[in-house]
């Protein structure tokens, strides 16, 4: 809302699986870089030189969190174009081996599209289902698999509903048939443990800004020995793999956030995740007909989905805010295109419960005062909706 | 007014909706809903004659399950009827609600059409009730809105 009138005094964010804030100790890392040690990566001098110290130190603490070599890693401008390199990169470089691609229905929409592109240009894609909780069956994986297979991509965690897939026995299923293997974890870096040699990845990808650090940078694994063609041809940064000038700054601080994720990873997922079942658990015990979406147990520490019947998500959305609660919703109504959210779609939804959704997403900032808060405002609101709605039961 | 964001004056009628609720015994009732966004609204209508013995409405209440905008055109929509006789009510467009409202993003303009479809909608249910003349326009969008009513009605039948 741009309306300062209706600016709440309380603010309470639970967006965090949208962006997060930056975690102050990166931006002091960040600092220096913007005009004291500003140089070019690619300059002989000494300008040059510290800029290109800082982010070789960096791409070594990124690959060290994911347990994978310096050289694998390749810095982006966010997780879609992380994504979009993946999929069109392995699509050009793979062409000649085959034109086959297997994704699943509840990818990120850069992946989607991505995809959808592809189609339109040769490629055939194939989406795996999914069962009611949104998990992916490694067994239709191995069934896809054809001759012509090139590439499996399926996320690590679903940003809507937190549902992690499992990616370790798919890894597997790839690596046994010669298939490379992508996973988007953007929801999962830094916030839950990955090891990319233990999931059989060929490529994974991450954004810094889901896990406290800056928007605009991003991440792609690239194991050694994959063949894969730059989106961006320029100068020859990141090993010829993507032209422009480094984000050194944002690079820094992505690496900070790292480093901070890693030592407060632990501690961080298993307090979110006590917070999280609270307010799952004060949700369905006080809100009738309110609906759990996603997996139970197999679950991102921070994510909370429900659907509200005959509540629509969008004024849910705004009651919140101006009660200074910030959430998000899969209604049609809150979407550019008017589309509802096609993960909840996916899951088999009742229309009427897509268009109640709601999701919270908690950070390392979040109190139990809040998801107190939460509870004490959100039946009321909800009761509101339903008293005007005329299927009101 | 191409941004995805509302109005003052949206907000204030979508935390403080006008003429919220039913009628108990309506002269006619109008129900529309939008295939696309899936938004559902009910508007009600009391018909009495004025002093120049002219039908006018004299109370007007609805009901949504809809989003903020839906809710902001039906409140303003039942604003701008309450009072005016039928004909005037008709003359009712969308451009009048957008007005009312300070603007409104430019995705959210079809909850607009469907403020002014519940409400003819329900001046169309009080002509055929009263076995009166339908105006050309009124039944062609009749048949228009019922169609899509339908389909909807279908995905939300668990919910009746």
């Amino acid at each position: 809302m741009n309306n300062k009138k209706f600016m709440a005094k309380k603010r309470i964010y639970l967006d965090y699986a949208a962006t997060t804030p930056v975690d102050p100790r990166a931006i002091k890392a960040m600092l220096p870089f913007f005009n004291e040690k500003f140089g070019n990566t690619m300059s002989l001098h000494s300008f040059g030189q510290e800029a290109k110290l800082a982010l070789e130190k960096s791409r070594e603490q990124i690959a060290d969190l994911i347990k994978a070599k310096a050289n694998e890693i390749i810095f982006t401008s966010s997780a879609t174009e992380s994504n979009n390199l993946a999929l069109k990169g392995i699509a050009f470089a793979s062409r000649k081996k085959g034109n086959h691609i297997i994704i699943s229905l509840i990818e990120h929409p850069c992946i989607m599209e991505t995809a959808k592109w592809l189609e339109k240009n040769g490629f055939e894609i194939s989406r795996l289902s999914i069962d009611k909780y949104g998990l992916v069956d490694p067994e239709e994986v191995k069934k896809l698999i054809k001759k012509e297979t090139i590439l499996v991509s399926v996320m690590h965690a679903n940003n809507e509903i937190g549902t992690i897939e499992p990616i370790e026995k798919i890894g597997a299923i790839c690596k046994k048939q010669g298939v490379y293997f992508h996973t988007d974890a953007t929801q999962t870096f830094g916030k839950i443990p990955i090891d990319v040699n233990k999931i059989n990845a060929d490529l994974l990808s991450a954004s810094s800004h889901k896990l406290y650090g800056p928007k605009g940078v991003g991440c792609l694994f690239i194991r050694e020995g994959v063949k894969i063609t730059p989106l961006l041809h320029g100068g020859g940064h990141e090993s010829g793999l993507r032209g422009a000038t480094v984000n050194v700054s944002g690079i820094v601080g992505f690496a900070k956030a790292v480093e901070l994720a890693k030592k407060e990873m632990k501690k961080e997922s298993k307090q979110l995740a006590k917070l999280r079942d609270k307010l799952i658990k004060g949700i369905s015990e006080n809100i009738r007909d309110s609906q759990f979406n996603g997996h139970p147990e197999k679950r991102l520490p921070n994510n909370i989905n429900f659907s509200f019947s005959f509540a629509e998500g969008e004024s849910l959305v705004i009651q919140l805010d101006l009660l200074g609660i910030a959430v998000s919703t899969g209604s049609a109504c809150s979407s550019d295109k008017l589309l509802p959210s096609h993960v909840l779609s996916a899951i088999k939804l009742k229309p009427y419960q897509i268009h109640g959704s709601l999701r919270f997403s908690l950070g390392k900032w979040t109190k139990e005062a809040d998801v107190d808060y939460v509870l004490k405002v959100l039946p009321n609101i909800v009761e509101k909706l339903r008293e005007i709605s005329p299927y009101k039961k | 007014m191409s941004n995805r964001f509302y109005t003052k004056k949206v907000i204030e009628h979508f935390k403080n909706p006008h003429n919220l609720g039913e009628l108990e015994n309506p002269d006619g009732i109008g129900r529309v809903g939008n295939l696309q966004c899936g938004d559902v609204m009910h508007i009600y209508i009391q018909v009495e004659k004025d002093k120049k013995g002219k039908e006018i409405i004299k109370n007007i209440k609805f009901k949504a399950f809809g989003c903020v905008a839906a809710l902001s055109t039906s409140s303003v929509v039942t604003d701008l009827a309450k009072g005016k006789t039928l004909d005037k009510a008709l003359q009712i467009n969308k451009e009048n609600i957008i007005k009312a409202l300070g603007g409104l993003p430019l995705i959210k303009i079809h909850c607009s059409v469907l403020a002014i479809d519940a409400l003819s909608e329900a001046i169309y249910d009080y002509l055929k009730k009263n076995k009166r003349k339908i105006p050309e326009r009124l039944k062609t969008n009749h048949k228009r809105i019922q169609k899509e009513l339908k389909i909807l009605e279908k995905r939300y039948a668990d919910l009746k």
